[in-house]
């Protein structure tokens, strides 16, 4: 049991810090009083700044070589978001095209399909964004209405609506889950597509949430044509396809959990600037317990890692960690309004947006029912909940909802 | 970076298992609760046999020369069927008595299992509680650890004091704990049955935890020269081994509930495919893998980074006395009815953890550790 670098490890940490020695003041400013305000201008900077680290071998560590990548492994992965994280400089812009999306084209996609976008997404000269969930598929993702119908000329036309859509409104691409037969049960008649996001007929709309915010997009299709060459992973694929994303999701949520800023240092030092908090035993206790599960999952991302390693592809437990940075995080961020007042609940305060994110990310990712479900299922071999939807064609699913209610 | 078992480690904890397989631990413990512990196997010698007694201490003295990781390994497989094997009390006493140059001689004896001995557990001061402290026969208010006078002639020391619910004490051959000899901590050791020391055995509502009360009565002991780090060290490596006991009961706890929530049908399907049931379990699973990857930050912190071992073993602690409470109290309900009855062995997963998290000063104690050393880090910053 080691958590030191090996050698080649070291060397390898070395080389990445010392890049960032030399490269850090021209990477964007975000905070402070000299940070960029302007989105525009902030996407724009951080772009570039995703380019220079793109040539520098610091994005797509574990991407293979024959697509720009280092063909490196996880741990070299994880040394080099330490090294960007304690050079306190941004990383990657687009790290859910670079972390989940471009892996699945890597793992599904046409030879065509990977020359044409993979080294734009790993540069960011072409960010990427994930339209998978709908109004009405979310946890059942299988139930996603989006409907691409096949024409004469083997090109697609598509309709529908997607939500939770982060990045959309500066992407250049997405790639999108959308039925393409409902005359067969729901996870057989599904297909992915890449989607150019100015493509006539997509009309993207900012999602404003609790906090007053943006961070996400609804994204509305109106018979959007798409060519026969925009299908990864084959026609009547596409649950499989989307399998893989998810798999990659949750290997990224591993290791990079604490990654969100829940973590236990920065909760324990807005209780120790107060005098009389740090000091008061109900607090104290509230605080190690946070800290202390906080603390079990950058553990449990070490093991994740050790896994990976040794070439296992984690699992659905992974969740497991998330629900526990979530719950934590909810946990901390109402102690210290305890222990602040009202004023942690300005707007300018370092606590208000995440108390007002918090609440949501709870569902983000797989809401923590699902999650609990999946690992109920799958880890502890206990039997799924009896469906309804199992072996019936999609088109005759909605009535049959109508007549159980 | 590597957190994976060595093959070593996997043979260390699969004799283990086997070992202890061979004793009805679950059986001799419902018994005991009604013949004083009166039916309890003696494990001690398949301890010996099996060279646990020896595990933490130096290859040059006799043991096995291993860590705390493999040793929680040990206890994760005692805590896996409540065995009690004495190991709580011996491993952080030999702990202290290694490091200490004058007790070379006795490490021999220590190290095979000829004799045993017992920690005295002494909590290194906090930001609230600011002397060392011991135990209390009850309520919250801690004990002072004894004051040691000048040795005599012959070195010895008298100490009096008081240490309560001391793990393993009864039958042990001497006792280890922390003494204040002009102004600082001072390890020292007492033979059991020298003047002025009694222990007197306790039991409660656990039958398989050998427990006693501590007194020290003008008692005649040495004091030992072992590095003051040392003296915090065995108190957070008694957290971590109750941790890792603790971390191995939940696991068998949650097998049974699981296995239970798979056969048992209501409405025409297993109870386990209630999301209610379901979700419950799945609170168990997260509550241990959190306990398994702090007993990992645990067991490397203590060598890999000694100031953060405090911190550590703390949280590893804090969160198996939760889990295991949490794992006793679903493995009751996922049962229903029947796993409240004595036949049951839910109860004594019950029993286990409602006394384990009130002994070694409590999880209480190591949550408030937590809080104390994350907010000294952030003093620090």
């Amino acid at each position: 049991m080691d958590l030191d670098d090996t050698p080649e490890q070291a060397a390898y940490r070395a080389q990445v810090r010392s890049w960032l020695e030399e490269h850090s003041s021209q990477a964007p400013v975000l905070q402070g009083p000299d940070a960029l305000e302007d989105e525009e201008q902030i996407v724009a900077a951080r772009r570039a700044w995703q380019g220079r680290l793109a040539e520098a071998g610091l994005a797509g560590v574990t991407w293979p070589k024959e697509y720009g990548g280092q063909g490196l492994g996880p741990i070299e992965q994880v040394l080099c978001n330490q090294e960007i994280a304690r050079a306190k400089v941004p990383g990657i812009l687009d790290a859910i095209g670079i972390g989940m999306l471009g892996p699945t084209i890597i793992a599904h996609g046409a030879e065509e399909q990977k020359t044409r976008y993979l080294g734009a997404m790993l540069h960011g000269d072409e960010v990427w964004c994930q339209m998978f969930s709908e109004p009405a598929a979310g946890s059942d993702l299988a139930a996603v209405q989006t409907r691409a119908r096949l024409q004469d000329d083997g090109s697609w036309r598509l309709s529908g609506q997607k939500v939770w859509t982060t990045n959309a409104q500066f992407a250049s691409y997405g790639l999108l889950l959308a039925r393409t037969d409902a005359d067969v049960p729901k996870h057989k008649g599904l297909t992915m597509f890449v989607v150019p996001m100015d493509a006539e007929g997509v009309t993207i709309r900012g999602l404003r949430q609790i906090s007053g915010e943006a961070e996400f997009n609804e994204v509305f299709f109106d018979d959007v044509a798409l060519d026969a060459g925009a299908v990864v992973g084959g026609v009547g694929n596409g649950w499989g396809t989307a399998l893989t994303t998810l798999m990659f999701e949750r290997v990224t949520i591993g290791l990079g959990g604490e990654g969100m800023g829940y973590n236990s240092t920065r909760f324990a030092a807005a209780i120790a600037a107060d005098e009389h908090a740090r000091r008061d035993p109900e607090v104290r206790h509230e605080l190690g317990e946070i800290a202390s599960e906080l603390l079990a999952v950058r553990f449990t991302g070490y093991r994740t890692l050790t896994a990976l390693q040794k070439g296992q592809i984690p699992g659905p437990e992974a969740g497991l960690a998330k629900v526990t940075i979530v719950r934590g995080a909810i946990k901390a961020g109402d102690l210290i309004a305890d222990v602040l007042g009202p004023d942690a609940l300005l707007e300018d305060s370092e606590w208000s947006y995440m108390i007002s994110f918090l609440p949501g990310l709870k569902s983000a990712g797989g809401t923590e029912e699902i999650l609990r479900n999946t690992i109920g299922e799958r880890v502890l071999g206990l039997p799924p909940e009896p469906r309804l939807d199992k072996g019936i064609p999609f088109s005759e699913l909605r009535s049959k909802e109508g007549a159980a209610a | 970076m590597n957190l994976a078992l060595s093959d070593e480690q996997v043979f260390l904890r699969e004799a283990a298992r086997g070992a202890l397989s061979r004793f009805k631990t679950l059986e001799a413990a419902r018994e005991a609760l009604d013949t004083d512990q009166g039916a309890l196997p003696d494990l001690w010698p398949m301890a010996k046999e099996a060279g646990w007694p020896g595990l933490l201490i130096d290859e040059a003295h006799g043991g096995a020369g291993l860590d705390a990781f493999d040793a929680m390994l040990v206890l994760g497989e005692c805590g896996r069927v409540l065995a009690g094997v004495a190991l709580l009390g011996h491993l952080p006493a030999t702990a202290i008595l290694d490091s200490a140059p004058n007790a070379s001689e006795f490490m021999a004896d220590l190290a095979t299992g000829e004799r045993r001995a017992a920690y005295l557990p002494a909590q290194p001061p906090t930001q609230i509680e600011e002397r060392w402290s011991a135990d209390p026969a009850r309520g919250l208010e801690r004990s002072a650890v004894p004051t040691a006078g000048a040795p005599d002639a012959e070195g010895h020391v008298s100490l009096s004091g008081t240490f309560s619910f001391v793990p393993d004490a009864p039958g042990a051959n001497a006792l280890v704990g922390v003494a204040i000899h002009e102004g600082s901590p001072v390890g020292f050791a007492v033979l059991s049955d020298a003047a002025g020391v009694e222990v007197e055995p306790v039991m409660r509502y656990d039958s398989t935890r050998s427990l006693g009360h501590v007194t020290l009565d003008d008692a005649r002991g040495v004091l030992l020269d072992a590095p003051e780090e040392a003296l915090a060290g065995a108190w957070y490596l008694a957290q971590t081994l109750i941790a890792a006991e603790s971390i191995g009961s939940v696991e068998t706890a949650l097998e049974m509930s699981v296995a239970y929530a798979k056969e048992r049908h209501t409405f025409g399907r297993a109870i386990g495919s209630y999301q209610a049931v379901k979700h419950g379990l799945t609170e168990v699973l997260r509550q241990l893998e959190n306990g398994r990857s702090l007993l990992y930050y645990a067991g490397w912190a203590r060598n890999g980074a000694p100031g953060e071992f405090p911190l550590a073993a703390s949280a590893a602690r804090s969160v198996a006395g939760r889990a295991l409470d949490e794992a006793a109290r679903t493995m009751i309900s996922v049962h229903g009815g029947i796993g409240a009855t004595w036949e049951h062995d839910a109860p004594l997963y019950f029993r286990r953890a409602q006394l384990s998290r009130r002994l070694l000063g409590g999880t209480g104690l190591a949550t408030d550790r937590v809080a104390g050393e994350l907010i000294a880090q952030a003093d620090a910053a």
